[in-house]
């Protein structure tokens, strides 16, 4: 059937079973937004084209399925870049469609030109720039192929305006993608599986750090097997928070930089460490050369890149998380023999993480006069009992958010963990909220970073979203200023934000409810408040203005020189 | 360590600057790269030498593996191989050096391509250490011009151990 390819392209995103588009028009996709109304997408039209990638970000990251974003080329194009780096960095699963300029023009400098596939190819898994209209179909495939198999990642296209507007003859969308050089290695090495069985079996001290990537390769019920049949502590990275769930006894909080005392000291006297979707960053690591100086390693992870990058380990699996996880297990329970008591195997290491956990527990200084961020997050927990969706902006709110809340479930904190994006959190929270618009979505915030995307609102709110924006509001970028005060004399070079809007007002104007806590007792009240509206809402915390996260492992430092309360 | 790796690549735009970008964006050094097309449409097989110690080498490898559009990598170093290279060089001829010059070019089996009145241009193949005795030595009679194609590799037929 001959088709326009603006046509071309909608018919493929329908077979591909795309529901949502986050986009923003402008000319060169003219073609496609003139043909969108005839489809049965849901568009979401953001008011600024970062918003569109971070909100496709979020929607796959609380959803597990492919993020879309749709954007005009030039400035549409290069404002996705961030949206798009971020996604990168955490390996999630979107594909962005650029508009570009007709084929003819391509190179002369045109007006809103930008070469994007030549700007993103460091940031993206894959890019394409469609120069042959019959090979559009076969493009969109892989896109998505790509984005989400193997290790996920965004993909980008790059739509020129007279491929849109051309028309060909359409014969369907492939039902399979023939890709000569790319095929992700999912199954574990049998040998390899059997070498850490052996090990685990042999360990006395062993521990277990998820990521992200046992998140994405939805594992994380074979996690729970593993660790509760053994007994084996867990810790994770920050993107692997939501892993294993935050009330669990076997459960030792966040490890690194800011991790607990616990976590770290685990890392530090484990003699076996089971690291499974994770990639040995530095904010994980600390001082490379003193991590887990005790410990043989394990790495589970469907990158090989990711193996031996950073750290070296004994035992590399390159595989699919739960693959891998499938066949420890398999192999774990020939070795179990049906009368051994396996509660008591690691029990003596188990005691002693229990008393590091209460000799140095994840606190902070209480008061009754000023409002402790920490007891904004500690509430959330309380009001909500996990059942949320957290997003956060990034520093300290991030930093507070992934402490002092408890996440009983996968995909549900959505946080930029690789590239640490300011004002990430609320265009992420509006793509978690349209996926599911009946949960609770919180966006924590800081005062600084909600300012990087807070025109978001007007979507938000013409989208009847009920995000919540709780923003702890020290009137500093806290997390540069914490930097400042530890490590550069206490020098606050532009780091107060002496001057903020009125939140409340903010919210106000964009049609949203704004409410505002001063004084401890109040915040229980303006939370319930919010969590109980049916509208977008923002919520301004005044806290306390120099607070500190703490546990903090300074950078370049070893785990075990812990900074605390 | 010196590695020479072979990859096969999908002769397609963009194809160069993404194995460059990944060396440069990084920090991975690039020796030499040699890029041409292979008897197979639609491939190309680039030769790029470089440097690291093993995990650097080892990461270079898989990163490239990782390129959707890289078909295949071979460690060249980890093979018995031939490794050739080719070098064009305009050398400073006034008629007193001629004979020295036509020695070595004798020597080193080079060939003269063009000559005038004052210059040579002498073509010599061999591996980057041989090439490397040849510009030391006609050095003092002044290499006006040097062009290098870089390394190409191939495997032998017969892996002796």
């Amino acid at each position: 059937m001959k088709m326009k390819g603006a046509k071309i392209l909608l018919e493929c995103l329908k077979d591909e079973g795309v529901e949502v588009i986050f986009g923003f028009p402008g000319g060169a996709v003219l073609d496609i937004y003139h043909e969108l109304p005839n489809y049965p997408f849901k568009h979401v039209l953001v008011r600024h084209e970062q918003g569109a990638v971070h909100a496709a970000d979020g929607y796959a990251r609380a959803t597990g399925r492919v993020g879309v974003a749709l954007v005009t080329s030039g400035p549409g194009a290069t404002n996705t870049v961030t949206g798009i780096a971020t996604a990168y960095m955490d390996s999630i699963p979107i594909v962005v469609f650029t508009g570009q300029v007709p084929r003819a023009l391509i190179g002369n400098d045109a007006f809103q030109e930008v070469d994007i596939v030549g700007i993103t190819r460091p940031c993206t898994k894959h890019n394409y720039l469609v120069k042959d209209e019959t090979q559009l179909p076969r493009i969109i495939k892989e896109a998505f192929y790509i984005a989400r198999s193997g290790r996920p990642g965004p993909v980008l296209v790059d739509l020129p305006k007279d491929v849109m507007a051309s028309t060909i003859e359409f014969t369907g969308y492939p039902k399979s993608v023939h890709l000569r050089s790319y095929n992700p290695h999912y199954h574990p090495n049998q040998k390899q599986i059997k070498k850490a069985a052996g090990l685990i079996f042999e360990s006395k001290r062993p521990l277990i750090i998820v990521g992200g990537g046992l998140i994405s390769s939805s594992g994380c019920e074979e996690l729970l097997w593993l660790a509760r049949k053994l007994k084996i502590p867990v810790t994770s990275t920050l993107m692997g928070l939501g892993a294993f769930p935050g009330n669990d006894p076997l459960w030792l909080g966040m490890l690194g930089m800011h991790g607990t005392y616990v976590a770290n000291m685990a890392v530090n006297h484990a003699d076996l460490i089971i690291a499974i979707g994770i990639r040995f960053d530095d904010r994980v690591t600390g001082r490379l050369d003193s991590f887990a100086p005790k410990a043989k390693i394990i790495h589970i992870d469907i990158d090989p890149t990711s193996i031996r990058k950073n750290v070296n380990v004994d035992i590399p699996i390159v595989a699919d998380c739960k693959e891998a996880l499938i066949a420890l297990k398999n192999e774990i329970e020939g070795y179990i023999k049906e009368e051994e008591d396996l509660s008591e195997r690691y029990q003596s290491w188990r005691d002693k993480l229990d008393a590091w956990n209460e000799s140095h527990p994840l606190t902070y200084k209480k008061s009754d006069e000023v409002i402790k961020p920490q007891f904004v997050i500690e509430k959330l927990y309380e009001l909500t009992g996990g059942d949320a969706i957290i997003t956060t902006e990034v520093g300290q709110n991030q930093m507070w958010a992934a402490q002092h809340f408890k996440y009983l479930k996968p995909r549900t904190l959505l946080t930029s963990g690789g590239l640490g994006t300011m004002g990430y959190g609320f265009p992420a929270a509006i793509g978690a909220q349209i996926a599911y618009p009946d949960k609770t979505v919180i966006d924590i915030a800081g005062d600084g970073s909600i300012q990087m995307n807070i025109q978001e609102l007007a979507t938000a709110v013409w989208y009847n979203l009920p995000v919540n924006i709780v923003i702890l509001n020290n009137s500093y970028l806290g997390m540069v200023r914490q930097w400042q005060e530890l490590f550069y004399h206490k020098n606050y070079s532009a780091t107060h934000l002496s001057y903020n809007p009125d939140f409340v007002k903010l919210a106000e104007a964009y049609g949203a409810e704004g409410y505002r806590a001063t004084r401890p007792d109040e915040v229980e009240k303006v939370l319930v408040k919010a969590l109980n509206s049916k509208k977008t809402c923002v919520v301004d915390m005044v806290v306390e203005k120099e607070e500190n996260v703490y546990p903090m492992v300074p950078a370049g430092a070893s785990l075990s020189e812990m900074l605390l309360v | 360590m010196r590695h020479t790796l072979s990859v096969l690549v999908e002769d397609e735009p963009g194809v160069l600057s993404r194995v460059a970008g990944l060396f440069s964006g990084r920090g991975f050094n690039i020796t030499s790269l040699n890029v041409a097309p292979t008897l197979e449409k639609g491939t190309s097989l680039m030769t790029i030498v470089t440097e690291g110690d093993e995990q650097i080498i080892e990461q270079i490898i898989k990163q490239l593996r990782k390129l959707i559009t890289v078909i295949k990598v071979v460690d060249m170093n980890s093979v018995k191989r031939v490794e050739r290279e080719m070098v064009l060089l305009k050398v400073n001829a006034q008629d007193h050096y001629r004979a020295e010059i036509l020695r070595i070019v004798d020597i080193f089996r080079c060939k003269v391509v063009d000559v005038s009145s004052t210059e040579m241009t002498i073509e010599a193949t061999g591996n980057s250490e041989k090439l490397s005795a040849l510009i030391n030595l006609l050095q003092k009679f002044g290499i006006k011009e040097i062009a290098r194609t870089g390394v190409v590799a191939m495997k032998r037929s017969m892996q002796l151990v």
